[in-house]
């Protein structure tokens, strides 16, 4: 029992502790940015490793993502002979909630997993420590640089998903099954609208891009120097990233578009 | 690792597809290209019932959008609605006694105000009152008054 009792107490304070150091690192993060802004180069590298390494995933499943709501959207509409509705249809599902939620999830799987693993081997083979002894602060050369990348690149991102995936829909409703194309967009235009709609998807984006850079470059300057550690950090960077963004989704959806 | 230069092209392709697509969401997929226009002239009508009519609803004569509707407010001295709606200066030529109307679009389409054009020589400005006025029609109201016609015919 007590044994019981222990075990529970260490993990709470385990997790307590995960999360202080966490806000710790995101605080040092932030304060490292602007000794980025010094040095630009650095900041190039991140965004082509995070972002446009990124890119082919986002093109390829916000098109398909795009053709499958028209397809779907319009197996439903068409029942109703509300087919013209299609476009709206697609475009408030992509803007609102497809294109950040599952621009974050791709991330998360594509460039999450891939700066833990970066960073967790650069701390297991030392080159850290390395550079601390050649008085070269790692925030500032390393981990800052990845974590304004990944914010940055995120709803750039999310933007390019949603702007594919509008087009998949339309390929797929207007090319294919024949809705009016003017009516497509004009409905589109008519009920979509740029503040209440793009924008607040935007910073939905915004907010995944910090939580889910965050969280991996958490996870990676975490990791238990080994090669099992390692991989242990990279599939929890991917687990926890997900539902992170599930669940803050859900938050920022009814803070939104909540009445 | 790559070449610098091409490292370079590349972020600079990634950020101009980026900005490009916020571009194309921003003026293609949403309302910003139809809602930019803030000139015109602004007009009352008092209806007796709106019914759905929304404010941002469209103005329209002879089905072309002249204008939108911006406020949406109840008298209580008349107890009628005070719709104050914004037409374009394009339009500036519509006769003072213009009438105004509230349709549906469709079945369970959306609620808008339809202009009728009177014949007076003088023209709508800002400020004019457009004096005939159509309230909305209820369909409940006419469900009901048809089941009540139905209702007291059977009886006779």
């Amino acid at each position: 029992m007590l044994d019981w009792l222990q075990g529970l107490g260490q993990r709470a304070l385990s997790f307590f502790e995960r999360l202080g150091r966490g806000h710790i690192m995101l605080y040092y993060l932030i304060i490292g940015i602007p000794s980025v802004l010094v040095r630009p180069r650095l900041l190039l590298q991140q965004v082509y490793s995070v972002g446009v390494l990124t890119l082919l995933i986002i093109l390829v499943s916000g098109l398909f993502v795009g053709m499958v709501l028209g397809l779907q959207g319009y197996n439903t509409l068409v029942r109703f002979g509300a087919e013209q509705s299609l476009g709206t249809a697609v475009a408030l599902t992509l803007v609102r909630e497809m294109a950040p939620v599952v621009t974050a999830l791709l991330f998360a799987g594509r460039a999450g997993s891939a700066l833990t693993a970066e960073i967790g081997l650069m701390k297991a083979t030392e080159q850290l420590s390395g550079m601390e002894m050649m008085a070269v602060d790692p925030n500032k050369r390393v981990l800052a640089p990845r974590f304004l990348a990944g914010v940055l690149a995120m709803p750039l991102l999310a933007a390019i998903f949603g702007a594919v995936g509008v087009m998949g829909g339309y390929f797929v409703g207007v090319g294919l099954l024949g809705v009016d194309e003017g009516a497509f967009w004009s409905q589109m235009q008519a009920n979509v609208d740029l503040h209440d709609d793009v924008w607040n998807g935007i910073i939905k984006s915004m907010v995944f891009g910090v939580v889910a850079t965050w969280i991996a470059i958490y996870e990676g300057n975490d990791a238990t120097p080994t090669s099992e550690g390692v991989s242990r950090a990279t599939t929890r960077t991917v687990v926890h990233t997900s539902l992170a963004v599930l669940g803050l989704n859900f938050i920022l959806t009814a803070l939104m578009f909540g009445e | 690792m790559m070449h610098a230069r091409n490292l370079e092209i590349a972020v600079g392709a990634f950020v101009a597809a980026g900005i490009a697509a916020l571009f194309l969401l921003a003026m293609q997929v949403s309302n910003l290209s139809v809602a930019g226009s803030d000139e015109g002239y602004h007009v009352t009508a008092r209806f007796d019932n709106i019914s759905g009519l929304k404010v941002r609803s469209p103005v329209t004569m002879a089905g072309v959008r002249v204008g939108r509707v911006t406020d949406i407010d109840f008298d209580s001295n008349t107890y009628q609605a005070l719709v104050t709606m914004r037409i374009g200066n394009r339009y500036d030529q519509l006769p003072l006694d213009t009438s105004a109307s509230i349709f549906t679009s469709g079945l369970i389409g959306e609620q808008y105000v339809s202009l009728d054009p009177g014949g007076d020589i003088e023209f709508l400005s800002e400020g004019s009152e457009l004096i005939l006025t159509q309230s909305a029609v209820v369909l409940e109201q006419i469900i009901g008054q048809f089941l009540f016609s139905q209702g007291s015919g059977d009886k006779e």
